[in-house]
């Protein structure tokens, strides 16, 4: 119950099996965390040693009484005081005999469990503050990485890190740390305790625990591919069901439903066999754990029948190992019994584990990603920014291979306003990346108001530009938070006059908690453009020299882009200005007009004089008349 | 509880027979103690070692019998389980698929997927579970009781007085423990919902140098977390040792007690007294199992009526009789018609207030307007997605309601806004399961302007596209649904904003086609530019809803000023964004 519902699809998740080296560092590495918290961490130790050894106790002592029950008291005393008072109480030695016994037992078990109890949750404390700094650590390493690590890596991927795999390691430290240790201890108590009750039936286990540890060895080998089959048929079966649904309506306008029923009942079909299988090979294992289990208890007590018959026949006589008496036959069926839980167990936590120290490796490459190169060591802070921009034989490619602009050159004066357009992949949205230097140039120089822009400091460099992209980001908060985000320390008259000046303020106010609604997935639902323009009026907020446009009014359709055109106006008025865009007309304005087209500037130029030249751009002008 | 009957009846003879080998198995295994028992007190004092090693092996073959028994239980019970889990996800998705758009609506997409994957997952886990543990462990506890009581009244009275207090512990600290853990499943979507924000919106975050605020909103989330976990896990963990502790004080009375009968004359033996530290185990694993069912059983049967709410969803829409909805005579001018229709999506403001309008067999109809104008949900209560409030939609003459859905929806070639390709080869995707010839498939390919980049992939038609066409650029995977809309050689062509994402050459390129072989087809386009819609019959302009101006470019350019409007800011006028 420990883990909270992880869903079908973190079942059973491929169990990547690290080798040994790279083990050794990862759970060094785990440890180090732990080590942060070695004095609770040795607590727990103490703690689980106390409880465990009295829980062992327990069985012995009830042996002792049921001795004494048969009148043949065997056990030392303790607490002797205990005793007298026992005695005294019965006029029969032995109801007081068992008395003391049970008292000595019940005494045991409850400190055990409260100490076990006392352990669990100190372990939780433990694990809890390990994870916490483990996330912690890891978002905040996420803030420093450069914008290409989001690029390269999928949203869903980095959140698998952070919650599942951070916490399957949580799990394995809560649980399975201890359950090793406790496991290991009680193996060990039970093995002494038999011993020394009776070292002959012991040999009973020579038998049986090779036979269960080879067969569990076997059974898990055989079983783990139909298991792997089974999440891997699963996953498959889910995903089909996930991408039909997501494609419903395109299912239904073109009445495919009785072909996708059929796919579907394919995948079914192969994902339930799949279950079958693992569950038919693992059915074997539950029973026969029981069957080895029991067999051990009917060789012990024929056995310990056997040894108690010449106990009591030879009397004396007897040779020493063999010797025992009821009770002992009554602890010892008990301790085979727990001695054989742990032994049993073993492999599954092993498995277990493995997979948090798989889990654990996920989290700790993320960890060791390189941050964004940090600033030059005399970078300067970008104050008070005139606003010109050059870029000077810029060469820059994502991968070597495949190189996105070559030999790229620009220059906007202050106050200035360059669109850049040119067919899709021809590296406009790449040009803003380098601006903002979420990406550096592989050769070449960007400057803003003649300095170096890697001699400055990243922040007051991002801090100089202001931009609205084509894809919106709203997070889950309200509408005012949402805007007042591009402004620290923006007040509310802020937020209404930068919302007005986006002309989306009407469309606000007319929300069921105006400014104060929540924006969520579930909640209202916002068009494409009204998310724009709250973006907008974010921008609107800030006050920085330089404004980038990427395909900022694509989403809005054209009447209610013309509506915010003023707004627009005012925000580009005084800075400089980078616009990218697919509709022409929004373009034509510029000062200058970059074409790109596979990385190189082919053509620039304001409206007039790129019409007159007769080049891609008239070509591309003239299309939409066509 | 009701579903999981339901998909289990059919398999009834299944279902007793695997309870039944269960039932003689766990027998089996009850009977262990009781010749241990039988052993330690009664044979050992014969002093006969062949009746030891007699009833030593009587012992292990009933060990035999019960692992045999139930391994066979086991696998019955799986392949039943595979049999109803089966049925159920195959009933689910088929009413899933034939839910209306309105129904989809309110459950979710995110929601319905869940109860496909997740929620049959759980139903399907309990249906094995149960059978297997289901029997054994009620058997355990009864059949255990009944032994002990046979072998010493007393001392079965002793530990019946204990289990109800384990039992009471379990509950209640499940009963406590189980809601803290949809606490915490809040707080990890909190924290998760912050890592999403954050990823998508890295660039914003940095340009707006908010990297420190960020920080801190994730410290507070991660706080939560930690805070809810703890304590939903610090009450957990309090079931283990307080079940433990229960026993095994119920142990000790029952030495103690045998003792005392012992002792003031009474008949307890040695060897019962072990037997009972045995069945006492036995018993008590019993009642955890039974615990362990029931916290299952509450997690499966809120899955299992989520699973029934789908199923139990009535059809909204169904086909209608022609005397509700009568004919009108077919007039070729008047094959598609918008009769004064009312719609709204919330029944509270409408989202399309009185829309008429009538397009000729073959015509052509461009639709303009504002973001949230009606555009497109014209194109939903066309294709019957949504039924009408008011008024009524016919193709043909006939009323939309009263055309079997089959027969209505492959009339269209519909290429959506938010369409999406599947995973599947690029031909797969087009043909989409229908009979569409090669050379159709060809000129549809080629129609779409889409032939130019499939041509260039190294697989041409065979290429694999990835879940949502993911691997291809926004602009081909437009180009490929116009292509699929195509292919089916449709008596209706629907076009919803579908070349937004192509530039103005490779849209023109395609109006141009359209025009020269769509031939027959009737065509609705949804666009945002008026370069998209100037060549249409009729260009439709709506505006909250409602019907502003319905006419040719050049009417509209002369008496609408909205179109004019939107004109002018697309086709060189001089403002600049």
């Amino acid at each position: 119950m420990s883990r909270p519902m992880g869903g079908p699809r973190g079942m059973e998740g491929p169990s990547r099996k690290l080798d040994r080296k790279t083990g050794i560092k990862v759970l060094k590495r785990i440890l180090s965390y732990l080590f942060r918290y070695k004095w609770l961490a040795l607590l727990a130790l103490c703690m689980m040693l106390v409880s465990n050894l009295l829980a062992l106790a327990g069985p012995r002592i009830s042996g002792y009484a049921i001795d004494a029950m048969s009148g043949e008291p065997s056990g030392e005393l303790i607490f002797a005081p205990l005793y007298d008072l026992c005695l005294s109480w019965f006029s029969n030695p032995m109801i007081g005999q068992v008395l003391y016994y049970c008292i000595l037992m019940a005494g045991a078990y409850l400190i055990s469990a409260g100490m076990s109890f006392g352990l669990a949750s100190l372990m939780i404390v433990i694990s809890q503050k390990v994870i916490s700094a483990m996330r912690r650590d890891v978002f905040h390493h996420l803030t420093t990485l450069p914008v290409s690590y989001f690029d390269r890596h999928q949203t869903g991927d980095i959140i698998s890190r952070i919650s599942y795999d951070i916490d399957t390691i949580n799990t394995s430290l809560s649980n399975d740390l201890l359950q090793v240790c406790a496991s290991v201890v009680t193996l060990v108590g039970s093995l002494a305790m038999m011993a020394s009750i009776s070292p002959m039936l012991l040999l009973v286990f020579a038998v049986t625990v090779p036979m269960s540890l080879w067969f569990t060895r076997r059974k898990t080998k055989k079983i783990q591919p139909f298991f792997r089959a089974r999440s891997g048929k699963l996953g498959e079966l889910n995903g089909y069901a996930e991408e039909m649904l997501s494609g419903q309506r395109t299912v239904h306008a073109y009445h495919r439903e009785a072909d996708t029923l059929k796919n579907f009942d394919e995948k079914n079909e192969s994902a339930v066999q799949a279950y079958y299988m693992a569950d038919y090979h693992a059915a074997v294992i539950g029973p026969s754990v029981m069957f080895i289990n029991n067999l051990s208890i009917s060789l012990v007590t024929m056995m310990g029948g056997l040894f108690y018959m010449l106990t009591v026949s030879l009397g004396g006589a007897v040779w020493a190992p063999i010797a025992i008496t009821p009770g002992g036959v009554a602890s010892f069926v008990q301790y085979s019994r727990k001695f054989a839980g742990p032994i049993n167990e073993f492999a599954n936590i092993l498995n277990e584990i493995q997979s948090a120290m798989a889990a654990a490796e996920r989290v700790f490459a993320l960890l060791d990603e390189p941050s964004e190169v940090a600033d030059r060591e005399n970078a300067q802070e970008l104050t008070r920014v005139d606003g010109q921009v050059s870029l000077e034989d810029v060469n820059f490619s994502y991968v070597p291979e495949k190189p996105i602009l070559k030999h790229f050159s620009l220059n906007a004066p202050p106050g200035t306003v360059t669109a850049i357009v040119g067919p899709t992949g021809a590296g406009k949205t790449t040009v803003i990346n380098l601006l903002m230097r979420f990406y550096d140039p592989q050769s070449g120089v960007i400057s803003v108001d003649g300095k170096n822009s890697l001699d400055v400091t990243r922040e007051s460099l991002r801090k100089a530009y202001t931009m609205v992209l084509q894809e919106t980001w709203l997070f889950c908060g309200t509408v005012h938070d949402n805007i007042a985000y591009g402004r620290e320390g923006a007040t509310r008259e802020d937020v209404i006059a930068a919302a007005k000046a986006a002309r989306i303020h009407s469309f606000i106010e007319r929300l069921p908690q105006g400014y104060d609604t929540v924006l969520s997935d579930d909640g209202i639902n916002l068009s494409k453009g009204q998310k724009q323009l709250i973006t907008i009026a974010r921008a609107m907020l800030s006050d920085s020299p330089m404004l980038i446009l990427d395909e900022a009014t694509s989403n809005v359709d054209s009447r209610t882009e013309q509506q915010i055109q003023q707004a627009m106006l005012s925000l580009m008025k005084g800075r400089t200005c980078f616009v990218i865009a697919h509709r022409l007309s929004t373009v034509q304005n510029a000062d200058n007009i970059l074409v790109v087209k596979d990385g190189t500037v082919i053509e620039q130029g304001n409206h007039e004089q790129l019409l007159a030249s007769g080049g891609f751009y008239s070509k591309l002008y003239n299309s939409q008349f066509e | 509880m009701k579903l999981m009957l339901r998909y289990l009846r059919p398999y009834g003879r299944n279902v007793s027979l695997v309870l039944l080998i269960k039932f003689l198995g766990t027998l089996a295994e009850l009977f262990l103690p009781y010749i241990l028992s039988h052993i330690l007190d009664n044979v050992v004092p014969r002093e006969s070692v062949p009746q030891i090693f007699l009833w030593g092996g009587i012992m292990i073959l009933f060990a035999l019998v019960a692992f045999g028994l139930n391994v066979w239980a086991n696998q019955r019970a799986s392949a039943v389980a595979r049999d109803s889990t089966r049925d159920i996800r195959h009933d689910l998705f088929e009413k899933t698929l034939a839910l209306s758009s309105r129904q989809v609506d309110r459950f979710t997409v995110p929601s319905l997927e869940s109860r496909i994957t997740s929620d049959t997952f759980h139903v399907s886990r309990f249906l094995g579970m149960m059978q297997r543990m289901g029997v054994r462990a009620p058997i355990l506890l009864i059949g255990g009781l009944i032994l002990t009581a046979t072998m010493d009244l007393d001392l079965t009275l002793v530990m019946l007085a204990v289990l109800p207090f384990i039992f009471c512990a379990v509950f209640f600290i499940a009963r406590k423990g189980i809601p803290l853990y949809s606490d915490v499943q809040a707080q990890v979507d909190d924290m998760t919902r912050v890592v999403r924000e954050d990823s998508k919106g890295i660039r914003v975050i940095k340009a707006l140098s908010r990297v420190q605020y960020e920080k801190d909103r994730f410290d507070g989330v991660n706080a939560d977390l930690v805070r809810a976990e703890k304590k939903a896990g610090i009450t957990m963990a309090a079931s283990n040792p307080s079940m433990n502790l229960f026993l095994n004080l119920g142990l000790t009375a029952v030495i103690f007690v045998g003792a005392l009968i012992l002792g003031t004359g009474g008949s307890s033996e040695v060897g019962v007294i072990i037997a009972f530290t045995q069945y006492f185990t036995l018993i008590a694993n019993a009642l955890m199992s039974i615990t362990r069912i029931f916290i299952m059983y509450t997690k499966a049967a809120a899955s299992a009526n989520r699973i029934d709410e789908v199923l139990a969803c009535e059809e909204d829409m169904p086909l209608a009789s022609a005397q509700t909805y009568p004919d009108r005579a077919y007039d070729e001018n008047r094959y598609i018609e918008f009769d004064h229709v009312n719609f709204s999506y919330n029944k509270t403001k409408n989202n399309i207030s009185d829309m008429s309008f009538s397009i000729p067999k073959g015509g052509t109809l461009g639709i303009i307007g504002a973001t949230g104008s009606g555009k497109s949900t014209i194109l939903q209560l066309l294709m019957r997605f949504y039924d009408v409030d008011s008024g009524a939609i016919r193709i043909g003459g006939r009323d939309v309601r009263t055309i079997p859905m089959g027969e209505l929806r492959t009339k269209f070639g519909a290429a959506l806004q938010n369409d999406i390709l599947f995973s599947g080869t690029v031909k797969q995707n087009l043909t989409f399961g229908r009979d569409v010839s090669e050379e159709g498939l060809r000129s549809s390919v080629e129609t779409a302007q889409a032939a130019e980049f499939v041509d260039r992939l190294a697989e041409g038609m065979d290429y694999e596209l990835t879940a949502k066409g993911s691997n291809l650029s926004g602009g081909q995977r437009q180009r490929l649904l116009i292509a699929r809309a195509l292919a089916g050689d449709p008596e209706i062509l629907i076009l919803d904003d579908s070349s937004s994402a192509l530039d103005y050459k490779t849209d023109a390129n395609l109006r141009q086609a359209l025009d020269e072989s769509a031939g027959t087809s009737t065509r609705i386009v949804v666009a945002q530019r008026v370069s998209s819609v100037m060549s249409s019959d009729q260009i439709l302009v709506l505006e909250e809803g409602q019907t502003v101006a319905l006419g040719t470019h050049e009417q509209l350019m002369e008496t609408c000023d909205i179109y004019r409007e939107i004109s002018h800011s697309q086709m060189g006028g001089a403002i600049l964004e």
